[in-house]
């Protein structure tokens, strides 16, 4: 039987599998890929951000923590001894800066320009002195602003904040003044404007972004200060100056500028006449490295200088050098100020301010009660920390709780004893108290305030492995040599191996590990057991077919002339713009012109190669789709929203919803304008089936576009319509309105959640037409099949018997009597159900965005239709298949620039993290784009495949097959049909061709996810790469570890819906293989 | 007869070069204030202005495509309007693509346009010489193996090298230097015109070097 000869019997392919679509294997293999990229982000996520838990609790002056004590009026906790403070900040003042030496000859810029300091140091030695004040890392002036007002150590998150602003929610000082009933006054930079929003008595704020800007800020405070001062209306009053630090990151420290800037900060020795019950400090935020950066934990950047003054004695000793953590300002000021110390300081007091004027036991005994307070508050803080988090390990909590209760029990006996406590007792309680306020610091800075440079690297390490991996499978899988035996069951095995000995050694005590470590040795294991596999089962191949071989170097060369060289020069731009905080910054202009190169290269590159010189139809409708592409990417500028570093950016306006519009005639207009997106999805939709013929399918999904995606189009318009209407319109419908904004999302939601069970439970979307009068000069019928192998070969049989009874229609319109089954919409059966899921992902996601980003959303589906169609045209007119690679790679890249542009919409900055789960989303639905255009492209892919495989077949001598070059040339030969048709009857074959070699199937589907893995997988690794090679930088908090945790996120979720895209392929491909089943029973009855 | 063309296009492009570095040293000797970045507009019509006639002059010297038959003049007038049309069109083109490619669209309507006259100039204008008012002919030229002299040749060097130059030339912008050159268009048409001189230069020598492999077929 001629006919049984099927592709799928010959020996063609090397597969130790039958010839059977595999369809668990690829998505299994993908879901490891996938679980090696989030095992390596989630070990470099704990290395480069650590996380704290923020608490929300606040001191009150009621809490008992010193309840021996009688306070009287106007104090907390400890009488004060201050009624007022002035607080002066200067950014990046390092201890350098700030101390004199008359003995130096020949002074840098930076050295002996603090002339009043040094003289009431010296002049006045109890009354003033100079600290070094040691910042905490990162050294970045927000996080130092949040550690000296809170007395915590701030990390990059602080969970629990709010990402919409960056305002403290933590216990702070200035929240505690105010709630104590003292004036805060703030002068200088804004950045505390966002940190304490309207905490402020009175304020001053300057911007403070213009790093070139050195003289603004110092200028505005030096303008307000004095009289400010002299007005009085003040009980903490606060000046942060910022034009030392811009000098610093303009000139450097060894710059005659800098000490023009010190010399300017000299001039507020002004302020050293004070009254008797005001304390003068100034402090810097933190020190500057040689070339004038911060952020980092070395010496130079930690190094900051404190100063302190005051018109009563102070200091009962003679100065002695000292160094201060910066978080000890916190609870020394709140005592010294009688306000409740901030609930999670942790710092300790600074006991020389807490001593008294007298001997030395009185003056021990007031520190010491300064110490009670103190510790009592840590400890509390202490012990509610542990109870909302766990990152600080219970044995060492338990040795500072029992070090704290010793300590306190025998302050209570001294102070319960009758008579007056010796000195040495007294002095060695003390530092008790000291070493636990030490201890207890040093354990929370060890799990908070340190980068794991180990993690970070190691992360990198399994990132870079990953993506090698990723490169690796892909080409294997491209020689259809691919084991799943021996690349993905042996690596999980190698894999569970490695997680079950990371666990042993966590239970046997050898060493501590915990679920990310688990998962990261689980994946370095499975990694190397792929690598090892892989390599074996290379050498063992290498003796023989060496044309076949993966990662042969002559098909190499090869490819990097034909077309890899553009994509891959793109992609390289793509990474490479990640380590410049200018482009980074820019993205939303960069993004369009790198899209718009790749594709210009692309067809630019086409035409060199010949194809587009015919001057055919095929070659304008590529260049239409082109213009089409380059329009929209343009267009979406429209919708540009600007980062706040670049003031002269105007966001769009585009972005507000319609409630915000007050001209009545446009708001109508825009309205229109998105309901008419809103149809033409629908209708588009509904189109595209009609005329690939699935519409007339009786099955459930087409009912489902032809009621249910009007009803969905209905239901956020409605939406809209009463979100955007004005309040006093609306006013006499009140509860309507009230109704109507609960019901229309839910009943958008539910009839979405609806659409997609139906589709996911009949997915197949075809019309069949059953008309019996068969023609026996078609071929001998169909037997009925007896095995699920005989079956596999009667399936093509029964669909090319379809096209010829499709072709015989077309040929001669009078033949109808000889067609014995049509199909319609079978053909695009695949791209039917992708389709009608991503049209619902559409609407829902419309629903979600405000109302005029509809038309973004039409840009968006715009744009990815021309890029299909114009790769579709590509591969037409490309009749060689060894470019169709790398054109393929080349518009792998072009959609994930895609992607990253809509970073247009949401540019990836923490205060635009409101809409954050939109954006989540927002990318879920372009990874289904991209999903969607791997199942166009493999089956386009596969066609000039299954071409060049035919001929083969010809050679071996299989007659029937002739059949299939010929019906592959028919519609292209006939150029003057309307264009509709052929591509419909191309489109018709396409999809089940796929069909006739399952194998080359999956391999096509798994080469894409791995490839599309590769592209975003070199973007997330450049943005890695750039976060630990520049986490010194200025910007490293600003800018890149946000783009480092968008990619990621990104990655992170459009892999899930990679995954997902392809499981609903998988889908479709049971469901018509099912479906063919019952089709044949039905025949042969 | 071969190495005699190639010292033809060599002097050629050398003149070309010159003809470039006399654009941005000789005006500052007549004109106040002229500076290449100062008065960058100034330098951008001379620029265009010069690097065309001399081309143009210099197409008429050599007559690299001597043709067999000769035209009317009524036909070599009407070749001339066409080249006109054609070389604004180009004019047009390029700034569409600029603008495409994320120049403003309303604001420095002016630097946008001069900037593509100037692209025209090193890109169009050749072909307008060499080829004549011929589009096919340029599409056909500018695809692999559709060179047929060492003239094509040097046509496609230099046109994809100001291409490829003014491309790199908008990367500096986007960064915080805040230098004078990184205002639009300096950087990007100074890097069409370094292209185009390297492409230049780059020409003869890779025809040079490549002088065994490459034959031509008769037109």
């Amino acid at each position: 039987n001629a006919r049984s000869a099927h592709a799928c019997s010959k020996p063609l392919s090397v597969s130790f599998f039958p010839c059977r679509m595999q369809r668990a294997p690829v998505l299994l293999f993908l879901a490891w890929t996938c679980f090696l990229f989030f095992s390596a982000i989630g070990l470099f996520t704990s290395g480069f951000l650590l996380m704290r838990v923020e608490l929300a609790n606040h001191s009150s002056c009621s809490d008992a923590l010193a309840s021996p004590f009688r306070v009287d009026f106007g104090s907390c906790w400890l009488p004060r001894r201050f009624s007022r403070a002035i607080l002066l900040i200067i950014d990046a003042l390092k201890f350098e800066f700030a101390r004199f030496d008359p003995s130096l000859r020949e002074p840098h810029p930076y050295e002996n320009k603090l002339g009043f300091l040094h003289e009431l140091a010296i002049g006045q030695p109890r009354y003033g002195r100079l600290f070094r004040f040691r910042a905490d890392p990162p050294t970045t002036t927000m996080q130092r602003i949040k550690g000296f007002t809170t007395g915590s150590l701030p990390t990059f998150i602080d969970a629990g904040s709010n990402f919409a602003s960056y305002a403290i929610q933590e216990d702070n000082l200035v929240w505690q003044m105010a709630q104590n009933g003292k004036r805060v006054v703030f002068m200088g930079d804004d950045t505390w404007d966002g940190l304490f929003p309207g905490a402020f008595f009175r304020s001053y704020f300057f911007p403070s972004f213009n790093v070139k800007d050195l003289h603004t800020v110092d200028d505005g405070i030096l303008q307000h200060l004095y009289q400010t001062v002299d007005g009085g209306e003040w009980d903490l009053l606060i000046a942060h100056f910022l034009g030392v630090d811009h000098c610093g990151h303009k000139h450097g420290p060894d710059h005659p500028e800098m000490a023009k800037k010190l010399s300017q900060m000299d001039e507020v020795h002004c302020l050293t006449t004070l009254a008797n019950d005001t304390l003068l400090l100034v402090a810097g935020d933190h020190g500057m490295t040689g070339t004038g950066d911060h952020g980092g934990d070395t010496e130079e950047e930690v190094n900051a200088a404190l100063f302190v003054y005051s018109k009563v004695p102070l200091f009962p000793a003679p100065p002695e050098p000292q160094t201060v953590p910066q978080v000890n300002l916190v609870p020394t000021l709140a005592l010294l100020l009688g306000i409740p110390v901030p609930y999670s300081n942790i710092g300790e007091v600074m006991d020389d301010l807490f001593a008294t004027e007298g001997d030395t036991a009185t003056s021990v005994l007031a520190q010491l009660a300064a110490y009670n307070v103190n510790a009592r508050q840590v400890d509390r803080f202490l012990h509610t920390y542990s109870l909302a988090a766990q990152d600080i390990p219970a044995e060492k909590l338990g040795r500072l709780q029992s070090l704290f209760s010793a300590t306190v029990e025998e302050h209570e006996q001294v102070m319960a004893q009758a008579g007056f406590p010796e000195l040495p007792q007294l002095e060695r309680l003390r530092g008790q108290f000291r070493r636990y306020l030490w201890e207890a610091r040093a354990v929370c800075a060890e799990s908070w305030a340190r980068f794991h440079p180990v993690r970070m690297v190691s992360g990198c390490a399994l990132l870079t492995s990953s993506c090698l991996l990723c490169y690796i499978a892909s080409r294997v899988s491209a020689g259809l040599s691919f084991s799943y035996r021996r690349l993905l069951w042996y690596p999980f095995l190698w894999g569970a191996a490695g997680a079950a000995g990371a666990g042993a050694m966590h239970l046997s005590g050898v060493a501590t590990t915990d679920l990310l470590l688990l998962c990261s040795w689980a994946a370095t294991a499975s990694q190397v057991g792929f690598f090892w596999h892989c390599w074996a089962g290379h050498a063992g191949r290498s003796h023989a077919a060496s044309a076949r071989l993966p990662f042969g170097g002559l098909g190499l060369r090869q490819r990097l002339r034909v077309g890899l060289v553009p994509a891959l020069g793109i992609l390289l731009l793509r990474c490479g713009a990640m380590f410049s905080d200018s482009f980074v910054m820019a993205e939303s202009q960069v993004v369009p012109f790198l899209l718009m190169s790749s594709v210009l290269l692309f067809v630019l590159g086409l035409h060199w190669n010949g194809p587009l010189r015919e001057g055919s139809t095929k070659s304008w409708w590529l260049l239409g789709f082109l213009g089409i592409i380059v329009l929209t990417a343009r267009l979406s500028g429209l919708f540009q929203q600007c980062r706040e570093e670049t003031p002269a950016c105007r966001s769009s306006t585009l972005l507000a919803p319609l409630s915000k519009l007050q001209d009545p005639q446009a708001k109508n207009l825009s309205y229109a304008l998105c309901l008419a997106v809103l149809a033409s999805l629908a209708w588009g939709m509904r189109c595209w089936m009609r005329h690939y013929g699935n519409l007339n399918s009786p099955s459930a999904p087409v009912c489902f576009v032809r009621w249910g995606f009007p009803l969905l189009a209905l239901g956020v318009g409605g939406f809209w319509a009463v979100t955007s209407g004005s309040e006093d319109d609306l006013a006499k419908l009140h509860a309507w309105v009230q109704l109507a904004l609960v019901s229309f999302p839910r009943g958008v939601f539910a009839l979405g959640a609806v659409g997609l069970l139906l589709l996911l439970c009949d997915p197949v979307t075809v019309f069949v037409r059953d008309s019996r009068n068969a023609d026996p000069a078609m071929g001998a019928p169909i037997v009925s099949p007896s095995s699920q192998a005989e079956l596999l070969h009667v399936i093509p049989q029964l669909y090319r018997r379809m096209q010829e009874t499709l072709r015989s229609r077309l040929d001669a319109g009078k033949d109808r009597d000889r067609a014995t089954v049509e199909a319609y919409g079978l053909g695009s059966v695949y791209s039917a159900a992708l389709l009608i899921f991503l049209a619902l992902l559409g609407f829902l996601l419309m629903m979600l965005h405000s109302e005029r980003l509809s038309l973004a959303f039409l840009l968006l589906f715009l744009e990815a239709f021309a890029l299909l169609w114009m790769q579709a045209y590509a591969v037409a007119l490309s009749s060689s298949t060894s470019s169709s690679e790398s054109e393929m790679f080349c518009c792998v890249n072009a959609y994930a620039v895609l992607l990253l542009y809509c970073n247009v919409f949401h540019p990836p900055l923490f205060s635009h993290l409101a809409p954050g789960s939109i954006y989540l989303v927002f990318l879920a639905l372009h990874s289904i784009c991209i999903t969607f255009q791997i199942n166009w492209f493999s089956s386009y892919q596969f066609s000039s495949l299954s071409h060049r495989w035919t001929t083969t077949q010809i050679a071996v001598g299989c007659p029937l097959l002739l059949l299939w070059p010929f019906l592959c040339e028919m519609p292209r030969s006939k150029g003057g049909k309307p264009k509709a048709e052929v591509s419909d009857r191309e489109e018709q074959m396409m999809e089940m061709r796929l069909r006739e070699a399952p194998e080359k199937f999956s391999a096509a589907l798994l080469q894409l996810g791995l490839k599309y893995q590769i592209v975003l997988g070199a973007q997330l690794l450049a943005c890695v790469l750039a976060a630990i090679i520049l986490r010194r930088h200025l910007m490293v908090w600003k800018v890149f570890a946000p783009k480092f945790l968008f990619e990621a996120v990104g990655f992170v979720v459009s892999n899930i819906f990679l995954l997902l895209g392809i499981g609903l392929v998988m889908r479709v491909d049971c469901a018509v293989s099912a479906w063919f089943k019952r089709v044949i029973l039905a025949q042969s009855r | 007869m071969k190495d005699t063309e190639i010292k033809r296009l060599l002097s050629a492009n050398v003149i070309c070069i010159f003809s470039i570095i006399i654009t941005t040293v000789l005006p500052s000797l007549f004109l106040k204030n002229f500076s290449l970045l100062g008065t960058h507009l100034t330098w951008l019509c001379i620029c265009s202005a010069t690097v065309g006639t001399v081309n143009v002059v210099l197409h008429i010297i050599l007559n690299p495509n001597p043709s067999s038959r000769r035209s009317s003049l009524a036909h070599k007038v009407a070749r001339f309007l066409r080249s006109c049309v054609y070389f604004f069109m180009s004019c047009i083109l390029f700034h569409g693509i600029i603008v495409l490619y994320g120049a403003p669209l309303i604001e420095s309507v002016l630097e946008t346009f001069l900037f593509a006259v100037l692209l025209s100039t090193f890109t169009t204008l050749h072909c307008l010489c060499l080829l004549g008012p011929n589009i096919h002919v340029w599409l056909r030229v500018f695809s692999k193996n559709g060179a047929m002299s060492i003239w094509d040749n040097n046509l496609q060097i230099t046109s994809m090298c100001s291409v490829v130059g003014a491309w790199l030339g908008a990367f500096p912008i986007p960064l915080d230097w805040d230098r004078p050159w990184q205002v639009w268009p300096i950087s990007c048409s100074l890097g069409a015109t370094l292209g185009y001189v390297s492409g230049l230069l780059f020409a003869p020598l890779w025809i040079y070097w490549n002088r065994k492999k490459l034959t031509y077929k008769s037109r």
